[in-house]
């Protein structure tokens, strides 16, 4: 691989981390809004 | 604060873009390494990004130890999580700048060592945080947390102290760095670490709100009617 290869590889695995990351905290959210709504849905018990 | 987050979001990816063709365009090629050289842009940021991180996490432990405040609880889940992403970066890009210039992917010297031991202690620390379920998971992980605290200093000046392969540290190393190339990296900092605070931000928001549907759970269980609870 040349130096421009080895520079590539390091800014994509860069970013490829970060969206990973971010990717998992968007599906917790996305997870919890279906907590929230299943909560909502049960209602307040009497 | 709610028109907050998109502006910052805003700024940090127009930094983070001028700060890449900055790195990539405007710094100075390097005489000896080559364009190689331009991963420096991304990984010494990373590392001082992952730093701060880890000192925020042991200030924030330290404020749960003395005063049991939840959401410094969650600020030191928060930056330890986002920290070990950052030290992430600085262990994969390293070997990947390694491999043309030394010749090698790894070598066990005491820089590139310590650091992968402050990583395993910071991803120890997410795992005690994951799957303990005691009620003193957040004293244990406060108390891991600074023992791990310790280590950051150690593994940044461990190039003084011993003889390593890594290069002396950019800022007072005693080296010296082209003015162009320090402007880079520092504005590559300040993208990263606009970047790292707003994910810290969302974080926050996300476990805060966690919490409170585990709370709305937990009272939900408890209000519910014998026999009615799953």
């Amino acid at each position: 691989m040349s130096g421009n290869g080895y520079l590539f590889a390091a800014y994509a695995v860069t970013w490829i981390i970060h969206i990973t990351y971010l990717g998992t905290i968007v599906r917790r959210y996305s997870r919890l809004k279906r907590e929230i709504d299943e909560l909502k849905k049960s209602g307040p018990r009497s | 604060m709610k028109r907050a987050f998109p502006i910052l979001g805003a700024v940090t990816a127009i930094l983070l873009s001028y700060a890449l063709y900055m790195a990539l365009v405007w710094a100075p090629t390097e005489r000896t390494m080559g364009n190689v050289q331009r991963i420096f842009y991304y990984h010494v940021p990373s590392a001082w990004t992952a730093f701060i991180l880890f000192f925020i996490n042991f200030g924030a432990s330290i404020v749960y130890l003395i005063k049991r405040k939840p959401a410094a609880d969650i600020v030191a889940l928060v930056t330890a999580e986002v920290g070990v992403v950052f030290c992430t970066v600085v262990l994969v890009t390293g070997p990947i700048w390694a491999r043309p210039v030394w010749g090698i992917w790894w070598t066990w010297d005491m820089r590139l060592t310590s650091t992968l031991v402050l990583w395993l202690i910071y991803v120890s620390y997410l795992f005690l945080r994951r799957f303990s379920s005691s009620g003193e998971t957040p004293t244990l992980a406060a108390a891991l947390a600074v023992l791990g605290a310790l280590c950051v200093p150690f593994v940044y000046f461990s190039i003084w102290f011993f003889r390593t392969q890594h290069p002396q540290p950019v800022m007072g190393g005693g080296g010296s760095i082209d003015p162009r190339m320090l402007h880079v990296l520092l504005i590559n900092w300040l993208g990263f670490s606009c970047f790292a605070f707003l994910v810290c931000w969302s974080r926050y928001r996300l476990e805060k709100l966690q919490r409170d549907v585990d709370q709305a759970h937990a009272l939900e269980s408890l209000m519910a009617p014998r026999g009615s609870v799953r």
